[in-house]
């Protein structure tokens, strides 16, 4: 992967294939080009991966802390490629970062895509809308995480070098802006009303960070939203289940 | 040498350890009577005074969600034995300034607390145990950015007296700085910091504080100690580092006899023991840096338990260092033996209770270290002495 500068960020980016511009924001895990639904989405669009600020390989300024400072970033990056339209394509809190951007230029994006996003406050006060996977052992989080734990958990022993330093790093990012509010801006919520372009939510029926009740409360949030579940799947169906992943997103891009 | 009594406050009546899977953090406080943590609290607070009685000074801690110590609020505690004690210095040991959201409260609370003792507190800092994280909300990552900011505001909301002041950082923003009341000892009261980390100690060492550390045994006590003192060195602030700018924390307990000093060490274990805390609390995003994660993950013994394996037996903590348990002559020659390793210490830190060790064990070991101890470490390691000079060192312990 190439890296370009933005602002003070050294930006690990991605891309592949021909055709509409299609940007991919990863979740948490992090993305890599060997990413089974990479192929698919490349042989119909130019697809566009970066790896967040503290994911990948991608720097961490001191100043940066929060989803909405990644949108930034990716604002300039929509500049410097000159991307007048394009579609996004967000998972988990890539999702969320895909809303802060689609907020602050609606007319820029032509179709949404969010994968088991996460970002908004939907529920009660005395629960939280995503569990604290931060308060419970790995295997508990394998368990929300995938709808095959045994098949999908990486091997921490065996995995190369280079993969588990990312994985550390990006867990160390992902607290840093994850931690509080909890998984969530309490004002995007009042922003989305300005999305106005056709989005699909989607999430695996296994899912157990983003549950069927949230993610459509948060698609309810935007004016022409619609949901869809992908089934034996968990919170990343782009891994889990790709080519059912691919031909639904696809399709929706298309229409 | 100066010594401190250190009480954990802790609650020990709890069911079968295999009952639950942390006893910090998740334990629900059901388990808690509040009518027994009131006598503890009575109990504790006895302690402390005979302590100081005995010419011990007195020191107390803060931690959060746990039946480890009951202290979530320490400067509380410190207000009533700033009004109870009469002449013992007052360690806080410390303050977690990096889960507090308002610095320039905790340098109220300090300078409140300083002028009711009449000038006798000494005012610790802490950057906090990984378990603290989750019960103040305080994000792991960045918080020893988030420590040193803190502390530079509040030592300047003390030495500031000509009104409002305003301070714009990096995480704390404060627009009308002007603490009343300001602190009984002038510029302020000592200011201590714990660090278990060699960039942590040069840091503290550069800034002049005092440096504790907690259950660091031999070798990674004379790290630590090492780096502070290269700390104040590259600073400027002269070869010789004055020793009561170090200080270190272990069990301690003396008996009369070695029986009733082996019986009392067997319970002071309980603090270590008792540390049931899974690795989702004791080791959070950040807190620990990446490569030690990946030494985890690669099958590495626990690098961020707090305790090694060995410490859980009363022999096994003795050979680590991290406690001195005996009659007087074997305490004093355990402790003679750390000091000569690590470089020296003017202070030193007594765990002198915990769990089980019921009220007049506890008193008992006090007294015994009080009297029959302390004199001696106090004319073989005066005050004046500076820490670090390996030949004077090997000269005395020879």
């Amino acid at each position: 992967m190439k890296t370009i500068k933005i602002a003070d960020v050294e930006l690990e980016l991605h891309e592949s294939g021909q055709g509409s511009p299609v940007l991919f924001l990863h979740g948490a895990g992090g993305f890599t080009p060997q990413q089974p639904f990479v192929a698919p989405l490349s042989a119909k669009h130019r697809l566009i991966a970066p790896s967040h600020p503290g994911f990948g390989k991608s720097s961490l300024p001191e100043w940066l802390d929060s989803i909405d400072d990644i949108a930034h970033i990716y604002l300039e990056l929509l500049s410097m490629l000159d991307l007048k339209q394009l579609d996004i394509i967000g998972c988990s809190i890539g999702g969320w970062i895909a809303a802060e951007i689609a907020t602050k230029v609606p007319e820029r994006v032509r179709r949404l895509v969010m994968v088991g996003p996460v970002g908004v406050k939907t529920g009660s006060a005395d629960k939280l809308d995503i569990p604290d996977i931060f308060a419970m052992p790995q295997t508990d989080v394998d368990k929300l995480l995938y709808h095959d734990p045994a098949r999908m958990v990486p091997d921490t022993k065996t995995m190369p070098e280079e993969a588990l330093t990312a994985m550390f790093r990006g867990r160390e990012t992902l607290a840093l802006l994850v931690w509080e509010p909890w998984m969530h801006s309490t004002k995007l919520k009042h922003r989305l009303y300005r999305v106005k372009c056709p989005a699909l939510f989607m999430r695996g029926a296994s899912d157990g960070l983003v549950s069927e009740r949230y993610l459509k409360a948060y698609a309810a949030l935007l004016p022409n939203a619609r949901t869809h579940t992908i089934p034996a799947a968990g919170h990343v169906p782009h891994l889990e289940q790709p080519e059912a992943f691919a031909s639904t997103v696809l399709n929706f891009l298309a229409a | 040498m100066r010594a401190w009594h250190f009480s954990e406050t802790a609650y020990p009546y709890l069911p079968p350890q295999d009952s639950y899977p942390s006893i910090r953090v998740s334990l629900p406080n059901r388990i808690y009577d509040p009518a027994k943590g009131a006598a503890l609290y009575d109990r504790y607070i006895d302690e402390w005074l005979i302590a100081e009685d005995e010419g011990v000074e007195i020191m107390l801690n803060e931690h959060h969600q746990t039946a480890t110590c009951v202290d979530p609020a320490a400067p509380l505690m410190l207000a009533a034995l700033a009004r109870l004690s009469k002449k013992a210095r007052l360690l806080i040991l410390g303050n977690p300034i990096a889960n507090r959201r308002q610095p320039v409260r905790v340098a109220e609370e300090m300078a409140m607390v300083d002028v009711l003792s009449h000038g006798r507190l000494e005012a610790g800092f802490v950057r906090g145990v990984p378990y603290e994280i989750l019960p103040a909300n305080s994000n792991p990552v960045r918080m020893n950015e988030r420590h040193w900011e803190a502390l530079d505001l509040i030592v300047k909301a003390w030495t500031h007296h000509d009104g409002p002041f305003s301070f714009e950082g990096r995480f704390f923003h404060h627009r009308s700085i002007n603490i009343w009341p300001r602190c009984y000892q002038q510029p302020h009261p000592p200011i201590w910091v714990s660090t278990t980390s060699t960039g942590g100690a040069q840091q503290v060492g550069a800034h002049g504080y005092i440096q504790a550390t907690f259950l660091t045994g031999f070798d990674t006590t004379k790290r630590i100690f090492d780096a502070y003192r290269k700390g104040w060195r590259e600073a400027g602030r002269g070869n010789d580092v004055p020793i009561d700018r170090l200080a270190y924390a272990a069990l301690i307990y003396v008996g009369d006899t070695e029986a009733k000093a082996r019986a009392g060490a067997e319970k002071l274990l309980w603090y270590v023991n008792s540390n049931k805390v899974p690795l989702h609390f004791s080791n959070p995003p950040g807190y620990v840096p990446v490569a030690m994660n990946m030494q985890l993950a690669r099958g590495a013994h626990n690098v961020v338990s707090a305790f090694g394996t060995k410490q859980g037996t009363v022999d096994g903590a003795i050979e680590a260092g991290t406690m001195f348990a005996g009659t007087p002559d074997q305490v004093l020659a355990q402790i003679k033996k750390h000091w000569h390793h690590v470089g020296g210490y003017g202070q030193i830190l007594i765990m002198g209770q915990a769990g089980f060790l019921e009220h007049d064990d506890t008193v008992h070991g006090i007294r015994m270290f009080a009297r029959e101890v302390y004199p001696q470490l106090k004319e073989l390691f005066p005050g004046t002495m500076p820490s670090g000079v390996t030949e004077t060192s090997k000269a005395a312990a020879g």
